[in-house]
């Protein structure tokens, strides 16, 4: 029965519990629009966010940026009355399609929010080892602290919080505990990393520390990240794209390109007005 | 003091800071005699709580000192002929008893019923699965009684008695003597069941309160939503089911007219909850009312008080606990 | 320009196909000449704002517990089903149904989560079984409280007739073979809504100053006063009526009757009727409070004339939650009202019946006939507190919607036209 040939897909076509180790994908969408109870709020969205490389999705608030991220990681299902079309295919397997289960996609292709999160009744090393547990990865001892210090380091948190690994993850102020969160989504190795406007909470010195972070980790992620921040998304990112909706109308992506083409010479007006402050 | 014309700034040259100055204090008549009322009702409460554990004490003197500080371990109702042989003690061992059994048995339902209602439900329903658990905290409790005595009680001897057989070389499930009913396990069940709808509702309550972004990151780990329960969800809220425990182990420990209708109301102290027979304070003070002459009667009142400072504890406790919990900053217990 | 990298290059050939052609002017997908660039080099591509006619796909289906699911878990209930069918009856000598179902429960859990492991991997199986036994605790309770309200009323309505809510149960003889047509629970009911109204009485007005004082006055003694409430809260009922009998009925100070029984259950009602009453005057919104205070108003008058009423559908949901509970209780009118065959109007002399007690008197009464009229009895109690629930569900939620928002707006306009 078709039913239960496609349950078999999860087994063995795709190494849905392994972890890949630190091989970045490309994440190519065709015709993603998206519902809230019904109502279009995007419109036929087709990016491609090629391996190893940060993409910046930047656009006034509102556009479907966040909806658009989150659709990335079937994240957007948990809403009550979403609903989505189109297809997201991560290296040429569409995550929709039934062969890849919603957990599984979540480990391949982790997310960093607005707010920071960590989990405030596990210390700083329990946190950072949390998404392992989910995806019943066991390791050694050696092997879990090498892990720990491999991701506080990258996340540019090791020298301040490697003699208090037993404090609790809520013990931090909100730029450790962003970088926190950061070294927790990079532990199970994602091959992308969504960041939703990370830094819009944190003052100047932690934004810079993860945008350095960011750029240490795009050769083995690829990162999409939503900014408000323009100079921001000039800093960090290769590709952009630009959302917009108008006046009752859902987002769509008005321009798409590289980001020193896209803020020196843009092609649509709209794009101009914007990365030139006419307009957010 | 120099005023700088230009800037409207004033600097000092003297020593003093400033200084508020007081409020004058100009209520309204009315505003005053209101707030003395209101705060007069608040105060009344204290007074009718004090009055309650006063008057029991008072009436309950003297069962207590004929008995002297014996009363709290002989087991007895010989209330009419000297000597006289009545105590509280078999009445507490079973209070306690049963009200172990019914949190054993109820708060795991009611938090995985509170769990159901606020992760699993589907949004349409979930008003009216929330209505009907709530129903129950409505249900008069001799109607659970009735239904105990004449439904459950019936159908699960059976399985009580395949306990017994079977079970006894767990200590607790040891037991002799057909029949295996009318026993502490029965009643806790029963009270263990009457809990469930209070446990679950300020458990539901907590559960809601749970933040939601800590939801959103264990997901976005790709945690499936029973580990992000475990993970989330559960911790957050464990000081409020504590609390609700608690709640539910006071009412279970008051619970009187259900216990009534299930024990058959004999002073056993056994550990053997299977047997037929065993008592409890609130049952027990239904049961013997009127019989027993004066003294008897006292010997209620004493055993009311009793279980009024019970009761008083427990909650104080619960509501400590929950206040200073986590989760608990946002529930009325 | 670098060479074009393969991915950005599909999708400028799918842009191309998809976009009809349309110009850059807002509002209209007019033909014209379209706006992607014609050289192939990968810097920009262009997604025009009148994307309007590309045909949106239908939505995708993102849930994966489908088909197979579904058959799985049935699969797994039935022959979970046989095979405890086969081993119960010869293997155990257990009687009873309750026993069969919870090794019927617990073998088909084991069989669903061996069965699932085959199909999806193990976190997402422990998943699923975890969901199954959450939602299994929650049908156990709804489905043992409806059994409960369905049980009593198939049993009590059976010799129900509309005259058994006004006659009474003086002079009855069980042996009586028109039973259910001579005797009734007037007196019982008249008892319940006289005892029950005259404690609410007592009781509302006692609470709302409270939960007043807590949430509108404060200042010192509010922790104080409130941990009383809560501990008040958990007295038990049946303390309650010993209390009252301790205080006033021992020393003769008032005999058995309705008004002891109303004091009973006033102690119990209070807490109750405050912390609900306390939590509504919560959610009124402050700025209502300070509107009123700056258009020169007392607190008194701001209380009464603006927060009450404003709060009142939520005020009457707490009394009448708290007067449902009340109803229902027995242990505190045993040892207060005592119980009356006959009919007592007078609340205030000499003992009176009530519902819960012509329940407690015959639940243990040898005669079947007895039984059936405790049963006949408690499908009244079942109905009046029932109707009281839902009643107080129904006033709840009404305050949730226009009716607040409209006093919101008035009460401030209203009181400064009655000055």
């Amino acid at each position: 029965m078709a039913v239960f040939t496609r349950a078999r897909l999860t087994t063995s076509e795709v190494p849905s519990t392994v972890t890949p180790i630190g091989e970045s994908a490309r994440l190519d969408t065709h015709g993603v629009c998206a519902w809230f109870s019904g109502r279009l709020v995007l419109e036929s969205v087709s990016l491609t966010m090629e391996r190893s490389v940060v993409t910046a999705l930047i656009g006034p608030s509102g556009c479907g940026k966040s909806t658009f991220l989150r659709i990335l990681n079937r994240m957007h299902e948990l809403v009550p009355g979403a609903q989505l079309a189109g297809s997201v295919e991560l290296d040429g397997l569409d995550i929709y399609g039934g062969g890849l289960r919603a957990t599984d996609t979540r480990r391949h292709i982790g997310m960093v929010f607005q707010k920071p999160n960590p989990f405030p009744a596990m210390t700083i090393e329990e946190n950072v080892l949390s998404g392992l547990k989910f995806s019943r990865i066991k390791l050694s001892n050696d092997g879990r602290r090498q892990l720990v210090e491999e991701m506080l380091t990258k996340a540019g948190l090791w020298h301040e919080v490697k003699d208090r690994l037993g404090e609790l993850g809520g013990s931090l102020s909100g730029g450790q505990q962003q970088r926190l969160c950061i070294a927790r989504a990079l532990a199970v190795r994602p091959r992308v990393l969504l960041m939703d406007e990370p830094c819009s909470a944190l003052d100047p010195t932690s934004t810079n520390r993860i945008e350095e972070t960011i750029r240490d980790i795009a050769e083995e992620v690829t990162v999409v990240i939503v900014t408000h921040n323009m100079q921001q998304a000039q800093r960090v990112s290769q590709y952009c794209a630009f959302f917009l909706a108008a006046e009752g109308q859902p987002g769509r992506v008005i321009e798409f390109g590289e980001t020193e083409r896209m803020f020196s010479d843009p092609a649509d007006p709209r794009t101009s007005d914007y990365v030139h402050g006419r307009f957010g | 003091m120099t005023t700088d014309a230009l800037a409207g700034t004033s600097t000092p040259n003297t020593a003093s800071a400033p200084r508020p100055i007081a409020i004058p204090n100009d209520r309204l008549p009315e505003d005053r005699i209101f707030r003395a009322v209101a705060r007069a009702a608040g105060f009344a409460a204290f007074i009718i709580l004090f009055l309650i554990g006063f008057f029991l004490l008072l009436r309950g003197l003297p069962a207590l000192r004929a008995m002297g500080p014996k009363y709290f371990t002989t087991s007895g109702y010989n209330t009419i002929h000297k000597p006289y042989h009545f105590g509280a003690l078999a009445q507490m061992y079973g209070t306690v008893v049963i009200a172990i059994i019914a949190v054993i048995v109820g708060v795991p339902i009611a938090i995985g019923t509170a769990l159901f209602l606020t992760e699993y439900a589907p949004i349409r329903s979930r008003r009216a699965f929330i209505a009907m658990v709530d129903l129950g905290a409505a249900i008069p409790s001799i109607i659970f009684g009735l239904w105990a005595l004449h439904e459950l009680q019936p159908q699960i001897t059976g399985t009580t008695t395949w306990m017994a057989h079977h079970l006894s070389f767990i200590p607790i499930f040891k037991a002799n003597n057909p029949p295996f009913n009318g026993s502490f396990f029965i009643a806790g069940l029963v009270v263990g069941l009457m809990i469930v709808p209070i446990v679950a509702s300020v458990s539901r309550e907590v559960f809601s309160l749970a933040p939601p972004g800590e939801r959103e990151g264990a997901l976005a780990l790709g945690a499936t939503k029973s580990q992000m329960i475990r993970t989330v969800v559960l911790p957050f809220g464990r000081g409020g089911i504590i609390g609700a425990s608690m709640l539910g182990l006071g009412r279970a420990l008051g619970e009187t007219i259900a216990v009534y209708v299930i024990l058959g109301l004999d002073f056993v102290i056994s550990p053997h909850i299977l047997e037929h027979g065993g008592t409890s304070v609130a049952s027990f003070i239904a049961a013997e009312f009127g019989a027993g002459g004066k003294l008897g009667t006292s010997d209620l009142l004493m055993l009311g008080f009793v279980l009024f400072c019970f009761t008083l504890v427990v909650n104080l406790l619960a509501s400590l606990i929950v206040n200073r919990s986590r989760s608990g900053k946002g529930v009325e217990l | 320009m670098t060479q074009s990298r393969p991915g950005v290059q599909d999708l400028l050939r799918d842009v191309r196909t998809a976009i009809p052609d349309g110009n850059g002017s807002a509002g209209n997908g007019s033909a014209g000449n379209g706006s992607v660039p014609a050289d192939d080099s990968m810097s920009t591509v262009l997604l025009t704002g009148d994307v309007t006619r590309v045909r949106l796909s239908p939505p995708r289906r993102t849930h994966d517990f489908g088909g197979t699911g579904i058959v799985l878990l049935i699969a797994s209930a039935v022959s979970s089903f046989a095979v405890v069918w086969i081993f119960f009856y010869q293997l155990t000598l257990l009687s009873g149904a309750l026993g069969f179902l919870i090794c019927w429960y617990a073998c088909f859990l084991l069989m669903y989560w061996l069965v699932t492991t085959q199909v999806v991997d193990r976190s997402a199986a422990t998943d699923r079984v975890a969901s199954t036994v959450v939602a299994s605790c929650a049908a156990l309770v709804i489905g043992a409280l409806l059994y409960i309200v369905i049980w009593v009323a198939l049993k009590g309505i059976a010799h129900f007739s509309i005259g058994f809510l006004w006659r009474t149960l003086a002079f009855y003889q069980p042996a009586d073979p028109h039973l259910f047509g001579d005797v009734g629970v007037g007196q019982a009911i008249v008892g319940t809504l006289e005892e029950v109204g005259l404690g609410a009485l007592m009781a509302i007005p006692l609470a709302f100053m409270t939960a007043v004082f807590l949430n509108e006055v404060g200042g010192w003694g509010t922790r104080f006063v409130r941990t009383i409430v809560t501990a008040m809260s958990g007295v038990p009922s049946v303390v309650a009526g010993v209390f009252i009998y301790a205080i006033f009925i021992v020393p003769h100070v008032i005999g058995y009757s309705g008004f002891a029984a109303a004091m009973a259950l006033f102690v119990l009602m209070l807490p109750s009727i405050t912390r609900t009453a306390e939590e509504v005057l919560r959610v009124v919104p402050g700025g209502l409070r300070e509107a009123s205070l700056a258009l020169g108003a007392s607190e008194w008058r701001t209380v009464r004339q603006v927060v009450l009423p404003t709060a009142r559908s939520g005020l009457i949901t707490a009394v009448v939650l708290g007067v449902a509970i009340a109803a229902g209780e027995t242990a505190p009118l045993i040892f207060t009202a005592f119980g009356n065959n006959d009919m007592n109007y007078n609340a205030f002399h000499g003992p009176q019946g009530a519902l819960p007690l012509v329940l407690y008197e015959n639940i243990f009464q040898a005669q079947q006939v007895v039984v059936q009229l405790a049963f006949t009895a408690a499908f009244v109690l079942m109905v009046l507190v029932l109707i009281l629930f839902v009643a107080a569900r129904l006033l709840g939620r009404r305050s949730t919607r226009k009716g607040r928002f409209r006093k919101l707006v008035t009460a401030p306009v209203r009181w400064v036209r009655s000055l």
